[in-house]
Order: structure tokens, then C-alpha cells, then sequence
């Protein structure tokens, strides 16, 4: 297969497309979910083409007008960045087709505020959110990180604002500033690097041959991304946001948006490997902290949205644990785990957010205690939540179950017993917070022989729900390909086990 | 002392106030003035970094990101402001 | 080709009805009885038509590779067929139980599309080519018992099914963890008769120690080995076809089932025996068979007290193994057989009694022979059967035991089985003495229910089973021949 799509260098389709849509859809507002459609759809197309171009080819670099680093700036696309592209366009169709079906493709003669509101700026705003994160995915350049996350950062707030709502709009102000302290660590540490290196393209830096003031740097870039990424104690801003954010918006900022930071930070942390002690210590104690508290909050929460956005704190801080495995022997299994949790994660958590969004719909309320009593119309929404709780949890076969396991054979084998007391105790932990409402769905209705059957409910955001959630908890048994698909070209064995073998990412740029 | 040490002290004075005053207010002014006050302490030490000495030309890098920093600003500070407006309007409409 | 669909087929002959199951409307009884009825009476003749190619010597396997050199095995092997047998005969009888028992109940679509679920899991258990696979169909089989635990929703079924999914995920984790901790040690292996250690067992003795408790203690929790046997008799408050299901076939047979490969197939006897793993596992065993049945003694609720019978019972299968002996593994391996007929048995009749006379407790059933005289006897020969009366099947469970206490010295073991022995009859003989010889008390004349002939013909088919078992143990196909044929390719 070529590398083109339509005759279009699919990196061009993955950054312009949606661009466009988003565009076209401000300027023509009443088509704009059928131009948002397209744009995902356009999206899923560029993300199969390079998928299929760097599976077959390896990885790819384009350089913009012509210039090469560290002058100018290119495009590099690894396993890595096709498998979060890919993730995006999956997710992202998902959630589309569930906001046609939330708030229709066209306008109705009883189209209700928010109905209207929800596809006027949904789409819009989603398609320059997915532009931000397919950018942030090609890139090599960490000013480059910076810009794409301000892209993603503004867009997501606006998102989180949509719901209109006074607790969305304040949830959307909070994470609009801490988004911008986080930005403006993230700017300054980015210049630390430059100070340090001379150079801003990643293949240019490395921290074994500069290491205090670049690790300084580094840290501070880390600790910018870790306010987007909420990880625990910077995920303070995270919960209300999340939860209060209508249903689609909730499952790409869970889904998709934390995962961005998330990515950069490994992708940089790999990259860079600084030689130290602490900091792995200090990312062990961060990530175990997340779990204990994130946990512990979605225990206690008395609100559905807000149960499933601690659950996220909490996940994360499971993903985080990787960094402490640096430096041991089998790091490099432990990091494809956590690779593959964020896609796990991603899959169930949207699955989970949507679900939550249609089971709040047909209850008119998200009370955990009010759960007991489903209309035959919540039915489905809830079965797709029970699937997603069993891949959250790392149940088998799920994609979590995988993902754990690796992360696990990884601690294993470098024989961090604490960790793996930790990664237990998260499965512990995840599996009591999510029986508080999978518990609930079961019991016995008030009302006696409720008989009519739930066939004739169905909705379309039932279908994308359940359908993401059986596929995370199917993908488990489908992890070879994807998985190989991240060692195309990735740096993760190299870097993380040796100071010397860095990637270059610009193949032929002196020549 | 040289000018980049001044400036860059100054930016880190500037980074603590605002950091003390984002984290003492629940006024959203106050936050949105504090993190325009962050800001301007990192875009000093941004203009720092560039200095080489006097009489040297200053690196053009850093004074591309300080630009790009201030855009990102003012975009932002404007999103929050108008993230204000409207939540003194629900608040006003709750009244009634 | 066949040899790889057949495996796939057993498995999916309940895997995938069940979505379709679950999705049917409540109101539509004759659809789901005949998928129901369908697929069990098709997956009882695969298994039949693959135990004929298994004793030509095919080979069945299917597999998927899931990880870097991690597969997903089906494979079929002596054992598994033991366990594909038994699970797909009981499971047959209990589908027609269940039809009759909730007639008129709720939630027919989700019981019997959990319940499809959890015969694929367990049939996957038993095709388990490797740990990996293993604890998949494992875990698989704990979630999708839950939904039948709990099935009749009142405050104390979900308080059961706390417990239950607390006790057994949390053995999910010990098994979870031991699996990866040998997987890094091992790599990749497949079941194999003998073991797969090599010689790690002189280089990594202690940490084997470890993983081998925590993978007993993982699959321990299911088989209801003491201390971890707490929620099968809290898990009672489930229908009765779900607790046949739980104590005769799926989850206990399960753990028993996962103490056998651990042992023979991924340890292998020599090492179990050269870490000294066999005796403190034989030792847990005996101390959970003399608990289960003073437990048993003291209740009065008859499906408490079968349950407590059951912790007894079960723990016979793992003292089989762990006593090392051909002799003995022949008869603990034949007590996954003949435990899982006789408690079948017992669960459906105690169901009749419940369902016919509203009779839950013990202290209810003066006189129950005369008023339910067929389910009476077949309870009769199932509770004659558990005490060893020959010449029924638990007898020949118990001999090869005790002849097999004896074959690896260690004659403590027959004190066991004879304490054990006279508990049984201690709990199971007041009982019939009640029911044969009793008047009818006035409070139970009434019937609430006529039982029809599907819940007769369940265990009336098990029954005979009992009966046929210990009479023909020596015929050929007897769950007895059989295991004398799996013993001879673990023992060599």
C-alpha cells in the first residue's frame, strides 16, 4: 500500500482535514455536524493510511518547506505516533456518531437549547481539538509541543464549557487558568532546553551529555504537562471539568485529551533519559498517590460523573507508575504496558463517560444512590457501563488486562516489589469503587415484573457505547498487532535501558 | 551585575507572586491577573536567556517563544474574561 | 482442520448465544428455551464425537498469539476431557432445571445469558492450553457468575455477591500475580504432563515456593479451600440451579481443576515433591475436608449444609493430588467426577423440596418421603452416595483414596477419610431418617407447586449416574477407566 490517501500525504489529511472542517463548520453552522462528521471520517482515513505507510515502510519523516532541523521543522511519524493517531481517529468516530445521535445531524422545528448549541459549537471545536492532537503526535520539536498543546488546551476548555452550565463554566475557567500555568511551565522549560542544548528538535537532545541544568529543565516541562495530564497532586483542576462537561466532551477530554500530555511526557522522559535516582522514586510515590486518592474520592462521591472522572485521576496515576520502573532491567516491557493502558484506558473511559451520559439522560439525574430503579430505556447504557468497568479494572481479556500484565512482568522481572503492590492494590481499589454502581444495576426493581423488553429503547449512543466497550474488552486478545505497531522505530528500549543509543530521528538531515 | 541577571531575577520574583497570589484567591480576577503576572515573570527570563553579552546580538529563539508566549496570552486572558462575563450573567439571572 | 475447530466450536457453542441470549425479550420463553436446549445438546456430542478422536490419539488445539510470545491456547489432553464432560452433561441437565425451576421468574434472558456465559467459561477452563489462557477463562468465569448470584436482587443476594466477588477476585489478584511472576521465569509453556520447571527448582526454589502458594491460593479461593471458603455457603441465597452450577460444575470444579494442572502439569509431581509442596497442600486439604463437615453438622438450612458438605468434599480432589500417589490422584481425580453427579443431585432435590413444599430447612422435612417420594430417592442414593456406601460412586472415590494414603506413606490420611466418612453420615443420615421415617409434620402438608417433569428428569438422569458409576467403575469410558488413563501419563 502507498503511503497516499486520495492522492494526499496522510499527514497532510490528518492536520488539514480537520482544520478545514473546523472552519467550514463556524463558517457554515448549519451543516456543521454532517462537515464534523466528515472530518473524523477523513481523520480515520488519514490515520489508517500512515498506519498502513509506517507499518510497511517504518517510520517517516517530512520536512516543512524543505528545511531540516534544526533550522526548520519536520513531521516524524513512529509506531508510537500512529498508534495514539489511530486511537484519536477511533475514538474520536465513536464519539462523533454518538453526537449525532445526541443532538441530531440537522436542525428540527423542536430542537431544544441545547440540542442547538451542542451541534452548532461541538463540532467545531472538536475538529480543532483533533487537528491540535493529531499535530501534537507528528511533531519533533518541543516548541512545536508547546503550541499544539495550547491548541488542545484552549479547545478543551471551551469544551468543558459547552455544557453552559454554572459548575461547567467555573470547572471550565479553573481548568482554563491551570492550563495556562501548566503552558507557561511548559514555555519555560522548553527554553531551559534550548539554553542547554541549542537546539529544539528532540533527536538534538539527550541528558546524559548535559545533565543538571537539562534535568532541571526537563522537570519542568514534565511538571507542566503533569497539570494536563492530572496527575496527582496537579490534578486538582481535573474532576469538576470532566464531570461536568456534556457526555461527548467528557469522553474526548478523559479519553483522549489527558492522554496528549501524558504521551509528551513519556515521549520526552524517554527521550531525554536523565541519569537519576530520585525522580523515578518521586513518579512511584506520585502515581501510587493518584490511586490511593483517586480511589478513595470515587468511593466516597456521591455523583456518577464525578466517580468516573476520580476513576481517571486514579488510572493515570496507574500509568504513571511506568517512569519509576526506569533504570531496571526489564523497563522496556513495563513501558509497552503502559503504552497500551493508555489505549485501554482511553477505549473504556470514553466508552464509560458516554454510557454515564445516557444513563443520566434517561434518569434525568446522575445520583449513585438513584441508580437502583433503571427504566428499561437505561438498560443498555447500563450493561455498556459494566463492560467498561471490566476493562477499567484489568479484568481479562480485556486490553487493561494486557496492559497490566505487561507492566507487571516488567516490575517482575525488575523486581520492584512495591510497585507490584501498588498495581495490585489499584485493581483492588478500582474494582470496589465500580461495584458501588455495577451492584446497583442489579437489584431488584421497587416496582415488580417490569416484562417488556428493552429492545425497542435502543438509541444510537447506546450502540456506540456498548460497541466501545466490547472492543476494549476484546482488544485484549487482539494485542500482537498493535503492539508491534509501537516498536516501529521507538526509542522506548533504548533509551530506557541504555545512556548511548538515541534515536535519530532525521534520517539523512546532514547529509 | 549583568542585565540578564537582573531580568531573570525579576522573573522569578514575578513567578512567585503570582504563584502565591493564584493560590491564595478564589476571586477569578484576581487569578487571571496572577497568572498574567506568571507570565510575565517567564517571558523575563525567557528575554534573559537570550542575552549574550553585551555588544553581542541577543538569540532571536527565545524572543520567537516570548512572542508566541504573549499570544497565547492575550488569547487566553480573553477566553477567561469572557468565561467570567458569563458566569455573572447565570449568577444574575439566578437572582431573579 | 477440525482439530482446531472442534475446540473452537465447544467453546462457542455457549459463547455465542449468550449476547443473543441476553438480548432477547423476557416474553419470548420458547426462542430461548430451544438456543438454550440447542447448543448444550450440540456441545454434549462435539464433546463426545472429541473424546472419541482424543482416544485415537487426534490432537485438538486452536491458538492466537495475543503478545509477543504469549498465546491463547485451546488444547484438548486426557484432563480436559474429564472436565469437558462433566461440564457439558451437568450443564445440559441443570439448562432443563433451570427451564422448569423459574418459569415464571424475572430476568429470564440475563439468568440464562450469564448462565450460557458461565458454561463457556468453564468449558474454557478446561481446553485451557496454558496459565495465560487459564486465568483468562478464570476470571471470565467469576464475572459472569456474579450477575447469577445475585440474580434474585434482594439485599441479601447482593450482600452475598460482595462477598463472592470479594473472595474471588481477590484470588483473581494472588492467581494473577503468580502467573506473571512464572511467566518471567518460565517464559512461554503449554500444560504438560510432568511439569515445565526444568531445573529451576535447584536455582529457584524459594521464589517457587511463593508463586506455587500464590497460585494455589488463587485457585484455592474457588475450590473453597479453608480459609477462603467463606462465600459458598454465603452464596446460597442464589436459585438452585445456580448453586448446582456453582458446587457441582462451574466454579469449584474450577478451582479443583486448576489445583490439578498447577500440580501435575505446570509443576509437575517430582518438583511439588522436591520443594515440599505436596504435604502442607495435602495438609490445607485435610484440615478443609473435617472442617466442611462439622460446619455441615450445625446446619439447619439443608442448602447451608450441603454447602459446608461441598468445602468437605471438594478438598477431596486436592488431597488426591497432593498426596502423590497414582493411587490416590486416580481418586481424587475421579471425585471431580463423581462429587459433581452427587452434589448435582442433592442441589436439584433440595430445589424440588424449596419448590414443591416451600421445605428450606432441615428441621421441615419429617416425613418428605411420602410426600415427595421420587425426589426423596433420589436424594437418598445422592447422600448414601457422599457417604461412601458401596457400591456407589463416592465409595470408589473413597477407597482409591485411602488405598492411595497407604501407597505414599502416609497413613494419617486414612484417619481423615473415616472421621470425615462418619461426619458425613452424621449430617446426611438424620436427614433420611426424617424424611422415611417421620410423620408428616402439619405446617408443610400443603403443596405449593406441582413438579413437573423437568425438574425430575435432571436428577433422576444424575442419579442413575451415582448408582452406574460405582457399579460399572471398571467398564470401559467410566470416569474411572478414564482417570486411570490420565494418572498414567502424569505418573511415568
Amino acid at each position: 500500500m502507498t503511503s497516499e490517501f486520495l492522492g494526499l500525504d496522510p499527514k497532510t489529511v490528518l492536520l488539514m482535514g480537520p482544520l478545514l472542517a473546523g472552519t467550514l463548520c463556524l463558517l457554515v453552522p448549519r451543516i456543521s455536524a454532517l462537515v464534523g462528521l466528515l472530518g473524523t471520517i477523513t481523520s480515520v482515513g488519514g490515520a489508517v493510511g500512515l498506519l498502513a505507510a509506517v507499518a510497511n515502510d517504518g517510520p517517516i519523516t517530512t520536512q516543512l518547506a524543505g528545511w531540516t532541523p534544526p533550522l526548520g521543522i519536520a513531521l516524524y511519524a513512529d509506531g508510537l505516533s500512529v498508534f495514539m493517531i489511530a486511537m484519536t481517529a477511533l475514538i474520536g468516530a465513536a464519539v462523533g456518531l454518538f453526537s449525532v445521535g445526541a443532538w441530531g445531524m440537522f436542525a428540527t422545528a423542536n430542537d431544544t437549547a441545547t440540542r442547538l448549541s451542542g451541534r452548532t459549537y461541538f463540532w467545531p471545536l472538536w475538529m480543532m481539538l483533533l487537528a491540535g492532537l493529531n499535530a501534537l503526535y507528528l511533531t519533533t520539536d518541543i516548541f512545536n509541543l508547546f503550541v499544539t498543546l495550547e491548541i488542545i488546551g484552549l479547545t478543551a476548555v471551551a469544551l468543558t464549557a459547552l455544557a453552559g452550565s454554572r459548575t461547567s463554566l467555573h470547572a471550565a475557567l479553573r481548568y482554563l487558568i491551570m492550563g495556562l500555568v501548566g503552558s507557561l511551565l511548559i514555555l519555560l522549560g522548553v527554553d531551559y532546553l534550548y539554553s542547554a542544548f541549542g537546539r529544539v528538535d528532540m533527536s538534538g537532545l539527550h541528558v546524559g551529555e548535559a545533565p543538571v541544568p537539562a534535568t532541571i529543565a526537563l522537570l519542568i516541562v514534565l511538571a507542566g504537562l503533569a497539570i494536563k495530564a492530572a496527575v496527582f497532586p496537579l490534578h486538582f483542576w481535573m474532576p469538576d471539568a470532566h464531570s461536568s462537561a456534556t457526555a461527548p466532551a467528557s469522553a474526548i477530554l478523559s479519553a483522549l485529551v489527558v492522554k496528549a500530555a501524558l504521551y509528551m511526557a513519556m515521549r520526552l522522559w524517554l527521550i531525554l533519559a536523565p541519569d537519576t535516582q530520585a525522580l523515578p522514586v518521586l513518579f512511584g510515590m506520585m502515581g501510587a498517590g493518584a490511586i490511593l486518592f483517586g480511589s478513595f474520592q470515587a468511593f466516597r462521591t456521591r455523583r456518577l460523573k464525578m466517580l468516573v472522572a476520580y476513576s481517571t485521576v486514579a488510572q493515570v496515576g496507574l500509568i504513571t507508575l511506568v517512569f519509576a520502573t526506569t533504570g531496571t532491567i526489564d523497563a522496556e516491557t513495563a513501558w509497552r504496558g503502559a503504552v497500551y493502558l493508555m489505549l485501554a484506558h482511553a477505549i473504556a473511559k470514553a466508552a464509560m463517560f458516554l454510557a454515564a451520559g445516557r444513563l443520566i439522560d434517561e434518569l434525568g439525574h446522575d445520583r449513585i444512590a438513584g441508580l437502583r430503579r433503571l427504566p428499561n430505556s437505561a438498560k443498555p447504557a447500563a450493561f455498556a457501563f459494566g463492560i467498561a468497568a471490566v476493562s477499567l479494572i484489568g479484568l481479562p481479556p480485556s486490553a487493561g488486562f494486557v496492559g497490566k500484565w505487561l507492566l507487571l512482568e516488567g516490575m517482575i522481572t525488575g523486581q520492584i516489589w512495591v510497585l507490584v503492590a501498588v498495581v495490585m492494590l489499584s485493581t483492588v481499589l478500582s474494582t470496589a469503587y465500580m461495584m458501588r454502581v455495577v451492584g446497583r444495576f442489579l437489584r431488584r426493581e421497587a416496582t415488580p415484573t417490569d416484562q417488556s423488553d428493552a429492545s425497542g429503547y435502543w438509541r444510537l449512543g447506546d450502540g456506540v457505547a456498548i460497541g466501545l466497550a466490547l472492543g476494549a474488552l476484546f482488544l485484549g486478545l487482539g494485542s500482537a498487532q498493535p503492539l508491534a505497531l509501537i516498536e516501529i522505530g521507538m526509542p522506548m528500549p533504548a533509551a530506557a535501558l541504555t545512556e548511548t543509543a538515541v534515536p535519530e530521528l532525521t534520517d539523512g538531515a546532514d547529509s | 551585575m549583568t542585565p540578564d541577571i537582573i531580568y531573570a531575577f525579576t522573573g522569578i520574583g514575578l513567578i512567585g507572586m503570582g504563584l502565591y497570589r493564584l493560590a491564595v484567591s478564589t476571586q477569578a480576577l484576581w487569578q487571571i491577573v496572577a497568572v498574567n503576572v506568571i507570565s510575565v515573570g517567564v517571558g523575563s527570563i525567557l528575554i534573559a536567556s537570550a542575552y549574550r553579552g553585551s555588544g553581542t546580538a541577543a538569540d532571536p529563539v527565545p524572543q520567537a517563544f516570548v512572542l508566541t508566549g504573549i499570544v497565547v496570552l492575550v488569547a487566553t486572558t480573553a477566553a477567561a474574561l469572557c468565561l467570567v462575563r458569563r458566569i455573572d450573567e447565570l449568577a444574575d439571572t439566578d437572582d431573579i | 482442520m477440525t482439530e482446531q475447530l472442534v475446540p473452537l466450536a465447544i467453546l462457542f457453542t455457549s459463547l455465542a448465544i449468550a449476547p443473543f441470549i441476553l438480548m432477547l425479550p423476557e416474553r419470548a420463553v420458547g426462542l430461548r428455551t430451544g438456543i438454550n436446549l440447542t447448543a448444550a445438546v450440540v456441545k454434549l456430542a462435539l464433546v463426545v464425537w472429541l473424546t472419541y478422536g482424543v482416544i485415537n490419539g487426534q490432537t485438538f488445539a486452536a491458538q492466537l498469539t495475543v503478545l509477543p510470545g504469549l498465546d491463547f491456547i485451546l488444547r484438548i489432553d486426557a484432563l480436559s476431557v474429564l472436565f469437558l464432560a462433566l461440564s457439558a452433561l451437568l450443564w445440559l441437565l441443570t439448562t432443563i432445571y433451570a427451564i422448569g425451576y423459574l418459569e415464571a421468574g424475572q430476568h429470564r434472558s440475563r439468568f440464562f445469558g450469564f448462565f450460557s456465559l458461565c458454561v463457556a467459561a468453564t468449558v474454557g477452563i478446561a481446553m485451557s492450553g496454558n496459565l495465560f489462557t487459564f486465568l483468562i477463562f478464570f476470571e471470565v468465569l467469576t464475572l459472569a457468575t456474579y450477575p447469577l448470584v445475585v440474580h434474585r436482587g434482594t439485599a441479601d443476594a447482593l450482600r452475598a455477591g460482595r462477598i463472592y466477588l470479594a473472595y474471588t477476585l481477590g484470588g483473581g489478584i494472588a492467581l494473577t500475580l503468580g502467573v506473571v511472576w512464572l511467566h518471567t521465569l518460565t517464559g512461554a509453556f503449554v500444560f504438560t504432563p510432568q511439569g515445565v520447571l526444568g531445573v529451576l527448582p535447584e536455582t529457584h526454589a524459594a521464589t517457587l515456593k511463593v508463586i506455587f502458594a500464590l497460585l494455589i491460593a488463587g485457585v484455592g479461593v474457588k475450590a473453597a479451600l479453608v480459609p477462603f471458603h467463606t462465600w459458598l455457603p454465603v452464596s446460597m441465597v442464589a436459585p438452585a440451579p445456580v448453586s448446582a452450577l456453582l458446587h457441582a460444575v462451574a466454579v469449584v470444579k474450577a478451582g479443583a481443576f486448576g489445583i490439578m494442572r498447577i500440580v501435575y502439569d505446570v509443576y509437575g509431581v517430582e518438583a511439588t515433591q522436591s520443594l515440599n509442596l505436596a504435604l502442607p497442600l495435602a495438609a490445607a486439604a485435610a484440615a478443609t475436608i473435617l472442617y466442611g463437615s462439622f460446619r455441615a453438622l450445625t446446619q439447619d438450612d439443608l442448602k447451608s449444609r450441603l454447602a459446608f458438605s461441598t468445602v468437605s468434599q471438594v478438598s477431596y480432589i486436592a488431597l488426591g493430588v497432593a498426596l502423590i500417589s497414582p493411587v490416590a490422584a486416580t481418586g481424587g481425580l475421579v471425585h471431580l467426577i463423581h462429587q459433581g453427579i452427587m452434589k448435582i443431585t442433592l442441589f436439584l432435590c433440595a430445589g424440588n423440596f424449596a419448590e414443591g413444599y416451600g421445605i428450606k430447612k432441615i428441621s421441615q422435612m419429617n416425613g418428605l418421603g411420602k410426600l415427595m417420594p421420587v425426589s426423596m430417592a433420589f436424594f437418598t442414593i445422592a447422600a448414601l452416595g457422599m457417604i461412601g456406601v458401596p457400591p456407589l460412586a463416592g465409595f470408589v472415590s473413597k477407597w482409591y483414596l485411602g488405598a492411595g494414603a497407604l501407597d505414599a506413606g502416609q497413613p494419617w490420611v486414612i484417619l481423615i477419610l473415616l472421621g470425615s466418612s462418619a461426619l458425613n453420615a452424621a449430617y446426611f443420615l438424620p436427614i433420611l431418617y426424617r424424611a422415611w421415617f417421620l410423620p408428616v409434620s402439619d405446617q408443610t402438608a400443603d403443596p405449593v407447586r406441582p413438579i413437573g417433569w423437568m425438574l425430575l428428569a435432571p436428577p433422576a438422569a444424575t442419579a442413575m449416574l451415582v448408582i452406574c458409576a460405582g457399579i460399572f467403575a471398571n467398564a470401559p469410558f467410566s470416569p474411572l477407566s478414564w482417570t486411570h488413563f490420565i494418572v498414567s501419563l502424569e505418573y511415568q
